[in-house]
């Protein structure tokens, strides 16, 4: 198929987004209030309240600032005013975002209050958000756009027809030069073999089966039964799916039958490696793998659904699918594209797949999707264990 | 023709129903999509739109294979054309 272009906003660093936000950004779970006033005062603008922030040590810590530079920094985020309870901490998180050359500023709550802070940081937002309404679009390219992927409430309809309808856009999209990224280690328990066979070098397998053997011992070390009702979850058991091996293999069907991985990412970690397929170590909760990717710079989410999971988020656009034809009934409201046509064989794998790319563009020159439509905003940060 | 059930590969054990009304003692007809076959099998349970079906007997530690692939262990006799889930089928990870 011919090579789509898009219409998209061309940031300073020269990565191109598909959203135009200005967020306000809390550093830690003490400066929700008064990041949410500051939104509620400059109209059109984003806060991202979120739990955490106070007391993390080592990775945990590394991961919380990688999680916040991450979203500060991606292209669909026009500008950025943090806003933390000390100096310190909040100068980390505008310092790494500064690096990207958007316009980026903190303030700190302590010696000042909530009132005055507020009455600061609104300031700014307002001058931040008038700058950004005139950024306009420009004509982008694939080999341009960064796309993320992460199935939800799944069953067998996904492992069937909506997560390869994801993998055929994925073999489509990655010899065009797109930059592409799946995740959810434990999800792939059952099919990591076949997961490490899909690495285009050992260095990339090598690296996989590490991750992946990694988040067994958490498992194995946490776990009190054989994690019934929490992998598979009480919705896929309800859509027919038995095992966690069932579900993994129906999962791997989103990175298509060609493409292979080039890199493993840390959570949150953006790919250095140029464009093509990523894996990226995460957890298997829908709105914490989106925040992870939206942190590593994604900028479009894929996202196959089965029982019909809900989730959206607040700066990466998530176009949801379903094969399943009675969620395409009855939530309807949820699902920006049916494609339970190739169960009935109405509809073919690769026909769906060219209609998958066809709503992702329109997404990116601006559609709404049905997540957007209905406010999910879901921001959920990842912890790695308890805080000091 | 209407599709009531789908299989993945020509090796697999069971087949998924994607349709919402299959019946005990129906006669179904299914598509295996590996080869881009027709099939036909009799229901002896009442399956819902999303479960897998036996597509022959199968015994307790026997491997259930989709995709064609190692996806769990049977744990009670299950004969063709019976709803395979939770009752009759574990996992063997974790």
């Amino acid at each position: 198929m011919a090579r789509p272009e898009f219409m998209g906003y061309r940031r300073e660093n020269g990565r191109v987004g598909i959203r135009n936000h200005v967020v306000i950004l809390p550093l830690d779970d003490l400066s929700n209030a008064a990041a949410e006033a500051v939104a509620n005062n400059i109209k059109g603008t984003l806060a991202l309240p979120h739990a955490y922030g106070r007391l993390q040590f080592g990775e945990d810590l590394e991961l919380h600032f990688r999680t916040l530079i991450g979203t500060g920094s991606n292209p669909n985020v026009a500008a950025c005013v943090v806003i933390g309870i000390e100096p310190g901490w909040t100068g980390r998180v505008v310092d790494g975002i500064a690096k990207t050359g958007k316009p980026v500023v903190g303030f700190a709550i302590e010696g000042n209050g909530d009132i005055n802070t507020i009455a600061s940081a609104s300031r700014k937002a307002q001058e931040f958000l008038q700058q950004a309404s005139e950024k306009q679009r420009e004509r982008c390219r694939m080999e341009e756009l960064f796309i993320s992927t992460k199935c939800g409430e799944s069953d067998t309809t996904s492992g069937l027809a909506s997560c390869p309808t994801v993998g055929n856009l994925i073999d489509k999209v990655d010899v065009m030069g797109a930059t592409t990224c799946f995740g959810e280690t434990s999800e792939i328990t059952g099919a990591e073999a076949v997961c490490a066979s899909r690495a285009a070098t050992k260095e990339a397998a090598d690296k996989f089966m590490k991750a992946f053997l990694a988040y067994q011992e958490v498992i194995d070390r946490h776990k009190t039964n054989d994690l019934s009702e929490s992998q598979p979850t009480k919705g896929n058991i309800a859509g027919g799916l038995t095992t966690i091996e069932e579900k993994a293999y129906g999962n791997l069907q989103k990175i298509g039958k060609k493409a292979k991985f080039i890199d493993v990412l840390l959570p949150a970690e953006a790919p250095s490696k140029g464009a093509g397929l990523y894996f990226m170590d995460s957890s298997s909760a829908a709105a914490e793998c989106v925040t992870l990717q939206a942190a590593a710079g994604f900028v479009v989410h894929l996202f196959p659904t089965g029982q019909g999971n809900v989730i959206g988020n607040p700066i990466e656009p998530v176009i949801k699918l379903t094969a399943n034809p009675k969620t395409a009934r009855t939530m309807g409201e949820h699902i920006d594209l049916d494609v339970s046509g190739i169960l009935r064989r109405e509809m073919t794998l690769d026909e769906a797949g060219d209609r998958l790319i066809d709503i992702m563009i329109r997404t990116c020159n601006g559609r709404l999707t049905c997540a957007e439509a209905l406010g999910h905003r879901e921001f959920v940060l990842t912890k790695l264990y308890q805080s000091a | 023709m209407q599709t009531h059930f789908i299989v993945h590969d020509k090796t697999d054990t069971v087949g998924v129903v994607v349709v919402e009304d299959v019946k005990p003692g129906q006669e179904l007809t299914g598509w295996l999509m590996e080869t881009d076959e027709t099939i036909g099998l009799k229901a002896l349970d009442a399956v819902p739109l999303g479960h897998k079906i036996a597509l022959k007997e199968i015994h307790p530690g026997d491997t259930v294979l989709k995709y064609g692939n190692d996806v769990g262990r049977a744990v009670n006799d299950i004969g063709r054309g019976r709803h395979v889930h939770v009752h009759n089928m574990k996992t063997k990870r974790w």
